[in-house]
């Protein structure tokens, strides 16, 4: 095979575009912010931010691909940074039960997003928009109850700060950004070299076809929604870990940040379509264009405006890769 | 003449109150393409979703092999060899030949500590078993499926089944997207699968795809059969009158001719 295939070949992946799009946002702010946010100092600005975000856009285009949505999300950050800040700092419980009860609260909410799912034939979008506001109520009512104030302050030391909330390499980088690099690479094994993969993308492909192809759809469903909100939670907790304190609101950025980072990724809106490395990708792109503004001229409220249309020129841009993988045919033999 | 594979006796369903099958009797043969037809509505699609297990008969027997069976659901169906090829295929049109062909049935090798896809040996298997039903074309298992043509994709599909044991094949108006050459191509896949031993349900809409490739014609109508003939025992005209509901055709037409001479005469 000469270049010129080995070329297409990889314009018909779908991470392509997710990746010339990296390249255009480097060199934008390349030239309009110098070379600063590629030195460590700013390497660890967007990596931070790629990092915890990337942890939640991967299960969430998982999701994505199998033709759901979990927009819960943005609800289950700040209850999973509460969840362990109440048991562990206000009740000054050990750090470890309140890990433990911040990740089963993670699991059991997934299973109820992932049950009603299957159940009803309710979208995933109105199902999970009914447990975010639902999980936001639940937090902001209990915290105050239970603590008489929306922000929690936790004092966490030893090996769990470490693992789970503290700085790496020398000061800047987040303990996030190496758990993001590990379930990066084995989110790639099992989705695109294990068999489950494979059920993931013919369930976002024709979900009755996939069903009776002997794939447990339904389980798998249930499975995706836990992953994602375990995620969510994990994220909230080590970063009131990091922080030392949880407050009820926030988290709501990672629903549009995640959705965002997905489809700049390459992943099919409709399902079907997508790979973890164009997430990856998706998800640096989206950090660098957020943090990079820092280091340009420019006021950083011109940012949404660039993710806006980074987001409307990834999309059309997917579209073309999409068609021409669609239409690839081998250029030899009778046609 | 091959040996019954699969009776239908006696079979009715409804759905509440609703009676759309009525005492339905038909039986395939191995090597045997059973043709169903009728008009819309008439209770085919019901027929195909008691025989792959989506739905369950009210009353009446399936006799399969000889023993009376009963499908709980469409695995159990295709446990038992019977496979189900929708108009489109019912494949996925983002998905490589090679993973769409093993989807639920991925073939893996070790490497290392994990058990990876094997992709090399899938494409191998999916793009062989395809070329072994004369559609030389496909000869790269990593091309998207959405990108072939509609008769590849009944091909693909058709070639799975069979790959994987299919012993009774449901093709379910297989040609009816897609134009004359392509439909073609499909009727000779469908002949293939019936050199090849399988037992053919075949359903369509156009009489002569049925008279091309059938043997045994049912003619279904307001949920019965109306018709069971074996090849050769009615003209087209005829079959065509039968599944117009009866009412020939050529009363059909006199009508639609009387609709249309007034609106030209202005």
């Amino acid at each position: 095979m000469n270049s010129h295939s080995a070329l297409g070949g990889l314009l018909r992946r779908p991470e392509s575009g997710a990746f010339l799009g990296l390249i255009a946002v480097l060199a934008f702010f390349g030239i309009f912010g110098g070379l600063t946010f590629l030195q460590p100092a700013g390497m660890a600005s967007w990596m931070n931010v790629a990092a915890n975000l990337g942890v939640i856009a991967i299960p969430v285009g998982l999701l994505m691909i199998a033709g759901e949505l979990d927009i819960s999300v943005g609800a289950m950050v700040p209850f999973g940074a509460m969840t362990v800040a109440v048991v562990s700092g206000h009740y000054g419980l050990s750090i470890w039960l309140g890990i433990g009860v911040t990740l089963i609260f993670g699991v059991l909410v997934g299973l109820i997003n992932g049950y009603m799912v299957v159940r009803t034939a309710v979208p995933s979008l109105i199902v999970t928009l009914g447990s975010l506001f639902a999980v936001q109520g639940v937090v902001l009512g209990l915290t105050v109850l239970i603590t008489k104030s929306t922000s929690v302050a936790l004092k966490v030391e030893g090996p769990a700060k470490a693992i789970f909330g503290d700085f790496v390499f020398g000061g800047q980088v987040q303990a996030m950004v190496l758990w993001w690099l590990v379930v990066t690479a084995a989110y790639i094994y099992f989705v695109h070299f294990s068999r489950f993969g494979n059920w993931i993308f013919a369930m976002g492909g024709d979900k009755v076809s996939a069903r009776n192809a002997g794939i447990p759809t339904e389980r798998m469903t249930i499975v995706l929604f836990v992953l994602s909100s375990t995620s969510a939670v994990f994220v909230g907790m080590c970063q009131a870990i990091l922080y030392n304190s949880a407050q009820v609101a926030g988290g709501q950025s990672f629903i549009f940040n995640s959705i965002i980072s997905v489809v700049v990724g390459g992943v099919l809106l409709t399902g079907g379509f997508g790979s973890i490395v164009g997430i990856f990708f998706g998800t640096i792109t989206f950090a660098i264009v957020n943090q990079g503004i820092y280091y340009t001229d420019f006021d950083r409220n011109w940012s949404a405006l660039i993710i806006g249309v980074l987001l409307l020129v990834a999309v059309l841009m997917n579209n073309t890769f999409r068609k021409m993988a669609l239409s690839y045919a081998p250029k030899k033999g009778v046609k | 003449m091959g040996d019954t594979i699969l009776s239908l006796n006696n079979i009715s369903k409804s759905f509440g109150p609703i009676d759309v099958l009525h005492d339905i009797n038909l039986e395939v043969r191995a090597g045997e393409v059973l043709c169903l037809l009728g008009d819309n509505g008439a209770g085919k699609s019901t027929v195909i979703r008691l025989l792959s297990g989506v739905h369950q008969p009210t009353s009446g027997r399936m006799v399969m092999d000889g023993k009376p069976v009963l499908f709980k659901n469409p695995r159990e169906a295709a446990d038992h060899g019977i496979a189900t090829v929708h108009q489109f295929g019912g494949t996925f049109p983002l998905m490589s030949i090679g993973r769409s062909f093993f989807v639920g049935r991925e073939p893996t090798r070790r490497f290392g500590p994990l058990k990876i896809y094997d992709r090399k040996k899938a494409n191998e298997i999916a793009v062989k078993a395809v070329q072994n039903f004369g559609i030389t074309r496909i000869d790269d298992g990593d091309r998207l499926v959405g990108g072939l043509s509609g008769g590849e994709r009944q091909a693909l599909a058709i070639a799975r089944a069979v790959h994987f044991g299919a012993r009774v094949l449901i093709l379910d108006e297989p040609t009816a997207a897609l134009g004359v050459k392509q439909a073609t191509h499909v009727l000779r896949i469908v002949n293939e699968a019936k050199k090849r031993g399988l037992a053919v349900i075949f359903i369509t809409h156009q009489v002569m795809h049925a008279m091309a490739v059938g043997d045994h014609f049912a003619v279904l109508i307001r949920g019965a059969v109306a018709a069971d003939f074996r090849k050769g025992e009615r003209t087209r005209e005829q079959i065509t009158d039968l599944m117009a509901g009866g009412e020939t055709m050529a009363t059909l037409e006199a009508e639609i001719d009387a609709h249309s001479t007034p609106a030209s005469a202005q």
